[in-house]
């Protein structure tokens, strides 16, 4: 056999720098160069004319609709200026916002401690947001102990938006795992409870709850019975989204393979401490994506209290839409565009932080 | 804790008032609350929307002024709802508020089969057209083969149909969901007229690039006559309501103004008289004081202040008094006599 002379490979061709990155991802193939250029075109074709309209044609100062009149072209900014302190707070007395400031700030101090990765204290920071803080939250906003009361009639804006999905977000979690749990239940009048609850939650739509809640059950209830219109809304929304999240939590436990509660009982837990220490965390880790998915919506959702009669954030741009004083063409749309900005944030970070959990809670299986 | 005493004082003074008639239990309660519940709009330019300060104003809000003027002689003890289209009635229905003084056209199915009890008519609205000026058309009937603008599915566009082949004119109509859309369309030169109610037009021409550009014509081809509406079990408290309106549209025509009224005091004029409460009782048979007409044009003014403040000359919308005008000046605002 005569020795072949040794095959020398050639080195690889450089696959660095943005021409081959373009190359490699964007036309790697007549078809997928094609769809590229067709999403750029798209893309130019939006966001260029939006992003015109909104920053650079747009008019950012000035103190009347007027000052937008003169160029009328692009964004009404000081429409938004005009009427921030309404669009973050309703019809808040302007001397007491202060308290709404505080009770947000005492929130978001909470979440960053339970979000930061390595923060210490996190369970007690946690029983505290749970228990605490929401009456620490009540007479702030509600005013009493020496402070005046603010009736949550002039409650309004983004302030209404969070207390809406906070409530819920939060009463809705808990409610909704005890009714997943109460539905897998060997019990039959616990199961049979909690599906008659999940099925018949779940059967009417957001809209009609709210409307029974507000305007039929004082029709029902003797005078002078019915509690405040928005705790009313409040319990509304809590219980609703509570029947969504029991489904929620449920296809995590369904996706627990027996072995698991079987190991369990095998070490001697009992049904509490199976679910608590060994069921519970898989299965609401596999359930995360949904879970903040039925978060998103429920703080999309909290803008049906307008047909309620209050103002959330929306409702809130809308109204100030409806003023003459302000009224130019394009005042309606930079409203629009300015709660769409606050709505992304919002829903966009919860989005971004359920990515970061799933990849923090997901360490053990890439291992 | 001052103006809980000054509310105090005034309930006590209004207690002390020897009742003629029986009483209303929704004046009682109003009362006792301390400030009237009103549904307004949740936002329509010139009758009801918060302004930059967060306070309620509009035609439709100042009637409600006008009520807590008459029951407690503050013009700011007043709870606003916004309530939607959808919502209005069932919150009446339901005891959410006392009065709805939010741009209601008062019907006979609304009258009669809703249980609701309508006030009077405190603006007489109704479709209309408006146009570019450079179109030179002074009439809807000049409208011959115009492209008009509207929103779909609504009574606007069934009332344009009756209309346009009522005069034997020709027209294409270009719909659209959105109010928004409209506009837009029109400002764009896409359609020749653009009809909804008209006082609406006045508010959606503020919304075009020149707003002087265009004008409203004078044709109204429906009947939306807007007014306050109760709920139909109190007839005290719909007296109280249909007369504080009255009491309006009567200082208007007397000549009372915010400003004269005090010296109208000592006008020899038996009608100027009996409304102030001068002469007669008429204030203490609804259950409220003689001078409560006195407290509602001191605070809030007559119909036409009102008017123009809102929505006329006084404010951007600057909608002619058209069939708004007292009956004495060719429009349809009249009021029967205090007697």
């Amino acid at each position: 056999m005569a020795p072949t002379a040794r095959q020398t490979t050639r080195p690889p061709v450089e696959r660095i720098g943005p021409i081959e990155w373009l190359r490699e991802n964007l036309f790697s193939t007549p078809f997928n160069a094609a769809l590229s250029v067709i999403a750029m075109a798209i893309i130019y074709i939006l966001v260029v004319p939006t992003f015109r309209w909104a920053f650079i044609d747009a008019v950012w100062a000035g103190d009347s609709r007027d000052a937008c009149l003169a160029v009328n072209t692009g964004a009404c900014w000081p429409f938004i200026e005009n009427r921030i302190g309404q669009i973050l707070y309703g019809f808040y007395d302007e001397a007491e916002r202060w308290r709404a400031n505080l009770t947000l700030f005492l929130l978001a101090a909470g979440i960053l401690w339970l979000t930061m990765p390595g923060m210490r204290g996190k369970p007690l920071v946690a029983v505290l947001l749970l228990t605490v803080f929401p009456l620490i939250a009540y007479v702030l906003l509600t005013g009493g102990f020496g402070l005046e009361i603010v009736p949550t009639y002039r409650w309004g804006g983004l302030l209404l938006t969070l207390v809406i999905a906070v409530t819920g977000i939060v009463l809705s979690l808990p409610l909704g795992i005890l009714l997943a749990l109460g539905r897998r239940s060997d019990l039959p009048a616990v199961r049979i409870a909690s599906v008659l609850f999940i099925e018949f939650w779940r059967g009417v739509p957001l809209v009609t709850v709210l409307f029974m809640a507000s305007y039929m059950l004082p029709l029902f209830l003797p005078q002078g019975m019915s509690a405040d219109k928005l705790l009313r809304a409040l319990i509304a929304v809590a219980l609703f989204n509570s029947a969504y999240m029991a489904e929620v939590v449920r296809g995590g436990l369904q996706a627990m393979p027996k072995g698991q509660t079987e190991a369990a009982t095998a070490l001697g837990l009992g049904y509490w401490q199976t679910h608590a220490l060994i069921i519970l965390p898989q299965a609401l880790r596999l359930a995360i994506p949904n879970i903040v998915s039925t978060f998103i919506g429920i703080f999309k959702d909290t803008t049906l209290v307008s047909i309620i009669g209050f103002f959330d954030l929306l409702g809130m741009i809308q109204a100030g839409t409806s003023d003459a004083h302000w009224s130019t063409p394009s005042t309606a749309f930079t409203g629009y565009l300015f709660a769409g900005a606050i709505f992304w944030i919002f829903c966009f970070s919860m989005s971004r932080y359920s990515r970061h959990m799933e990849r923090v809670l997901s360490a053990g299986e890439r291992r | 804790m001052r103006i809980r005493v000054a509310a105090l004082a005034v309930l006590a003074a209004l207690v002390a008032q020897p009742a003629f008639a029986g009483t209303s239990p929704t004046l009682d309660k109003i009362k006792k609350n301390g400030y009237l519940r009103c549904g307004v709009s949740e936002g329509l330019p010139g009758f009801s929307n918060p302004d930059a300060k967060g306070n309620w104003t509009g035609l439709d809000v100042d009637f409600c002024k006008a009520l807590a003027a008459a029951i407690f002689n503050d013009q700011q003890k007043v709870r606003y709802t916004p309530a939607s289209a959808k919502v209005r009635f069932t919150a009446l229905q339901s005891g959410e508020y006392d009065v709805l003084s939010r741009n209601t056209t008062w019907t006979m199915s609304r009258d009669v089969q809703l249980g609701l009890e309508f006030a009077g008519v405190i603006y007489y609205d109704g479709q209309g057209f408006m146009v570019p000026k450079k179109m030179n058309v002074k009439s809807a009937k000049q409208l011959n083969g115009a492209n008009v603008c509207t929103q779909t599915g609504t009574t606007t566009e069934l009332n344009l149909a009756d209309y346009f082949r009522s005069n034997n004119l020709k027209y294409t109509v270009i719909a659209f969901e959105k109010d928004e859309e409209v506009v837009a369309a029109y400002d764009a030169g896409r359609c020749d007229a653009l009809t909804t109610d008209q006082s609406g037009l006045y508010a959606e021409r503020l919304q075009l690039k020149n707003p002087a550009d265009h004008i409203i014509l004078p044709e109204i081809i429906s009947k939306e006559p807007l007014g306050p509406a109760v709920n139909q079990n109190d007839p005290q408290w719909a007296d109280i309501v249909r007369w504080t309106l009255f009491a309006l549209v009567n200082a208007e025509e007397l000549g009372v103004t915010s400003k004269n009224v005090d010296q109208m005091l000592s006008s020899p004029n038996p009608e100027i008289r009996r409304l102030l409460g001068v002469e007669g009782a008429f204030g203490q048979s609804m259950g409220l004081t003689n001078d409560w007409a006195v407290r509602v044009i001191k605070q809030v003014g007559n119909y036409g202040e009102i008017f123009e403040r809102n929505v006329g000359q006084g404010s951007p919308l600057k909608i002619q008094r058209g069939q708004n005008a007292l009956w004495t000046k060719g429009g349809l605002q009249y009021a029967p006599p205090v007697r």
